[in-house]
């Protein structure tokens, strides 16, 4: 029910989006987000836009995880 | 598809896994309160993953699978009137009422139809000005604005064929109803999208008042496991807080303009979840500044008392006490085809997850 799936913005029209899902493209509402702009990557659910994909963060956590297992991998050679 | 691949990378599965395996020393229970999560949980295998220390459980996350059995019966009884037609999302459909399912009634040529969004609900009300649309409001924050939107678009143009029936609730309420119940929970892995619109503010009081600590988490296999490693990190040096993994698409205020929409259209009541009974403000009624287009107030209707069904144990699955394995009608009796309990019914049901991923492979 809580599922939402993220899609790439191809046009938008007044409210409206179409939103491209893994291909299959979809109307979908932004009366629900605001400053979506075309090639923005946003969430779906039920046929409204609820949030935008931030790329920074996702960057952000992948990059964290890997300084974290860097910083480790430090720690057990400093053991040593 | 756009930060999924990356969410999937096996190295970092591995990596995860084993930081995880560094850190467990002790026995924690942690529960995700998120059908996704559940249905991803199982699906990506996760619990194979994690050392026998780190117990996962599955809590109330899946709206159809807490909705009161009385709600389709009162959707099934809309249904046989001529003049109504339901409009529903197809999670419904199958759900077993007392003595009937919204999939019986069509099969009886009640007019019911399946909507992806509530949008859809209204364009079948605007081509139908002489039928009520009755238009079943279920699921969390997630899903409430939607209908809250819905409602107020049926306001603006002035429609007036267009009804909701809402079991709409919030998740916190039943986060605390837990832990006030007795159930050791260690910690939450929070819904990631419930929270896409909340923001994280709504389970501060978890780790204030209680002590568990909270994750807000995505939904593939390196964000589960990054979120149990946050767990079991704040388990381990005792800082209890609510942290944000899935922060690509949650943020801490959350979207202010759903919650808004929500707000105006909705207010909070006491309801009734299965498994818990009544939970004091954890529903959500309509309005009375939109009370023209609740269903329950504008279409009275006789709704046929509520038999429960025997044998399930749905209501101790979706409170973390009992898993599905622990239900003689598991696997035999209740499958994914003949189910019996909604928790079988709902792809983001426990038993459901469970018996797609563990039986059908």
């Amino acid at each position: 029910m809580c599922l939402s799936i993220p899609g790439k913005v191809k046009s938008i029209d007044g409210d409206k989006a179409i939103v491209s899902v893994g291909g299959t493209e979809y109307e979908t509402s932004l009366q629900l987000l605001e400053d979506v702009k075309v090639d923005d990557y946003v969430l779906v659910h039920t046929g409204f836009a609820i949030q935008k994909l931030d790329e920074e963060e996702a960057l952000e956590t992948l990059r964290l995880f890997n300084e974290l297992e860097e910083s480790n991998s430090q720690d057990v050679s400093d053991n040593k | 598809m756009k930060y999924i691949d990356e969410f999937r990378n096996k190295d970092l599965v591995k990596k995860l896994v084993q930081k995880i395996e560094d850190i467990a020393d002790r026995n924690v229970s942690l529960m995700e309160v998120c059908g996704g999560h559940t249905w991803a949980i199982q699906k990506f295998g996760i619990p194979s993953l994690l050392p026998d220390q780190v117990n996962l459980m599955s809590g109330p996350g899946c709206p159809v699978c807490v909705t009161s059995k009385r709600f389709i019966d009162q959707a099934v009884a809309y249904s046989r009137s001529d003049d109504v037609i339901i409009t529903t999302f197809g999670d419904l459909i199958r759900v077993p009422g007392s003595s009937s399912s919204l999939e019986k009634e069509i099969s009886k040529g009640n007019d019911v139809r399946i909507v992806y969004s509530v949008l859809d609900a209204l364009d079948i009300a605007r081509n139908n000005p002489d039928k009520k649309i009755v238009f079943l409001g279920i699921g969390f924050e997630t899903t409430v604005p939607g209908t809250a939107q819905g409602i107020k678009n049926a306001a603006a143009e002035n429609i007036k064929n267009f009804f909701v029936l809402s079991s709409h609730k919030i998740m916190p309420p039943a986060m605390g109803a837990l832990i006030d119940e007795g159930v050791r929970i260690d910690g939450y892995i929070a819904p990631g999208h419930v929270s896409t619109i909340t923001g994280s503010g709504i389970y501060q009081n978890i780790p204030e008042k209680y002590g568990v600590g909270c994750v807000i988490s995505g939904f593939e296999p390196v964000d589960i496991l990054q979120s149990v490693y946050m767990l079991l990190k704040q388990i381990k040096e005792k800082r209890f807080s609510v942290e944000i993994q899935y922060s690509r698409v949650v943020k801490p205020e959350g979207n202010t303009i759903a919650l808004k929409t929500m707000e105006e259209v909705f207010t909070l009541r006491d309801d009734w979840w299965r498994g818990f009974g009544i939970i004091p403000k954890s529903g959500l009624g309509i309005a009375e500044k939109y009370k023209l287009f609740d269903a329950e107030k504008m279409i009275p209707v006789d709704v046929e008392e509520t038999i429960e069904e025997k044998g399930c144990i749905c209501g101790e699955i979706l409170k973390g006490l009992k898993k599905p394995h622990d239900c003689k009608l598991f696997g035999k009796i209740c499958t994914s085809t003949n189910p019996v309990g909604a928790c079988m019914v709902s792809h983001e049901g426990a038993c459901n997850a469970y018996f797609r991923f563990s039986f059908e492979g």
